[in-house]
């Protein structure tokens, strides 16, 4: 039986999307059979961050509305061998095609074959929010390190802590930019995890490779060679339980001199 | 057996003072309270008002028989009623006062978008954030941060005062003053444990939490030690 993660963070454009496909990617690299499903029917992304936009036949709606089997919508990632699925969300009709209830079933039944399902919820807190968390047992809080996406974090939590089947929400903070943070222009990690006061789960750092790589089609965690993939990779391991250290932000500047600095607590 | 006298009227500084007997039945005691009212007001005959203080004792009067009562005494030409003062409590009034004397505590964050409303004083543990609410009919007291709105003594209660350990609000409110943040945000923390209350001239101070001690003595209900 699998666990339900809904991603989500109430405000749009905080990378709910790219950590969703993200956090996915690196559960199946872990060797989880994992599913993404795509709640943001009418403003679908996630098939075309992973890459998957030409192989839908069938959607979210039309598992829902019985028009097919839920195998038959499911997309397959052949870069992963019969780990990674996407349910993608329908493009036509909009959030209220679907009901609360009918997402709690297809999720549930979802569980039976798969480790995870990563969940992708849409911006908001209407009905698409309410369907993306109806069968979720578990839920990771995106925010970034704006005052506006923190408010709305908070909205969000404060929904979630409501819910009954959830698990306390966990945080991810995305796109730190760590000269901005130090210089205090930008709320610290410290800052927000007091403020929110849930776990935090992930920190990624602000990275212009994560464009690059969803312009592509093709998720950042399969790159091993950036920031931003360790984050994601290091989100999957503590998701499935591993505790691993926080990544340092300014691991930049590798100075033999700052880190004499460093070392004698000079500033 | 000798009839004692149902109704006794009683003179003192501040007017007269009514005895109403909490024995006999309440047919009884409306007519002699009105003829004993008609013989006097024969002896005071200048327009004068008096004010009259009406002890029922242990009688529960409904709300009704209180009004037929005060009508009958105001009847008489130059009296007053200025307060009906009785031992009874209604179930109602009792619950209702002790909720407004009740300390609520509560543990947990208040995130934007929640209200929290309580009737009495509010303890809470935890912080307010920013766009949360937390109202009370008394007063606050937030042991962490309140960076939202704090609303005390939400039905009207001007004594009533607002405390927190980090003082950051968007907006405080007692009974019916508002006062909020300066917009410029200042950067400064903000000393620790900080309070709010209402003012002479009607306006919200924000001040060290010691000042209560002058300004709030009422806030005080610990009684003894040493």
């Amino acid at each position: 039986m699998g666990e339900a993660i809904v991603i989500t963070s109430g405000k749009g454009g905080v990378g709910k999307t790219t950590t969703s496909a993200n956090i996915g990617t690196a559960l199946a690299l872990q060797g989880k059979r994992v599913c993404l499903v795509d709640t943001d029917i009418g403003l679908r992304n996630l098939d075309v961050v992973m890459g998957l936009e030409n192989r839908i036949i069938y959607d979210l709606v039309d598992v829902i509305q019985g028009r097919c089997k839920v195998h038959q919508a499911l997309v397959k990632d052949k870069r992963f061998d019969d780990k990674l699925y996407l349910l993608p969300a329908a493009q036509t009709t909009d959030k209220t095609a679907v009901e609360p209830e009918q997402m709690k079933k297809l999720i549930t039944d979802l569980k039976q074959d798969y480790d995870y399902i990563v969940i992708d919820c849409p911006a908001g807190i209407e009905q698409g929010y309410k369907n993306a968390i109806a069968g979720a047992d578990k839920a990771i809080v995106v925010t970034t390190p704006e005052v506006s996406a923190v408010r709305d974090a908070d909205r969000i939590i404060g929904l979630l802590e409501k819910e009954e089947g959830i698990e306390p929400p966990k945080l991810v903070i995305n796109r730190i930019r760590s000269h901005m943070m130090k210089s205090g222009d930008m709320l610290d990690v410290d800052e927000i995890t007091t403020h929110l006061s849930i776990d935090l789960i992930g920190i990624v750092a602000d990275d212009d490779e994560v464009i690059k790589a969803s312009n592509h089609g093709e998720p950042i965690a399969l790159n091993p060679n950036s920031k931003a993939s360790l984050a994601y990779r290091n989100i999957a391991r503590r998701i499935l339980g591993e505790s691993v250290p926080l990544q340092q932000l300014d691991a930049d500047d590798k100075g033999m001199f700052t880190k004499i600095k460093k070392f004698f607590g000079v500033r | 057996m000798k009839k004692t006298q149902n109704v006794t009227i009683k003179g003192t500084k501040d007017g007269l003072t009514l005895h109403l007997d909490d024995t006999c039945s309440y047919q009884e005691l409306k007519q002699e309270l009105d003829r004993k009212l008609s013989n006097s007001t024969r002896v005071q005959e200048e327009s004068k008002l008096l004010s009259v203080k009406v002890k029922v004792g242990n009688r529960y009067l409904t709300d009704e028989q209180q009004e037929e009562l005060k009508d009958l005494i105001r009847q008489k030409r130059n009296l007053i009623v200025e307060e009906v003062e009785t031992n009874v409590l209604t179930k109602e009034e009792a619950e209702r006062l002790k909720q407004d004397g009740e300390i609520v505590s509560l543990a947990r964050m208040i995130r934007s978008g929640q209200v929290v409303e309580v009737t009495g004083d509010l303890l809470l543990i935890g912080d307010v954030n920013p766009g949360g609410t937390v109202k009370a009919s008394g007063n606050i007291f937030i042991m962490g941060a309140l960076k939202g709105i704090a609303h005390a003594g939400c039905t009207g209660n001007d004594e009533a005062v607002i405390a927190a350990s980090i003082m950051k609000p968007s907006q405080l409110r007692i009974s019916d003053c508002i006062n909020r943040a300066p917009d410029q945000g200042t950067d400064e923390e903000g000393k620790p444990m900080e309070c709010a209350y209402i003012s002479e001239n009607h306006q919200i101070i924000v001040d060290r939490l010691q000042v209560l001690i002058q300004q709030r003595p009422n806030l005080t209900r610990f009684e003894g030690g040493r």
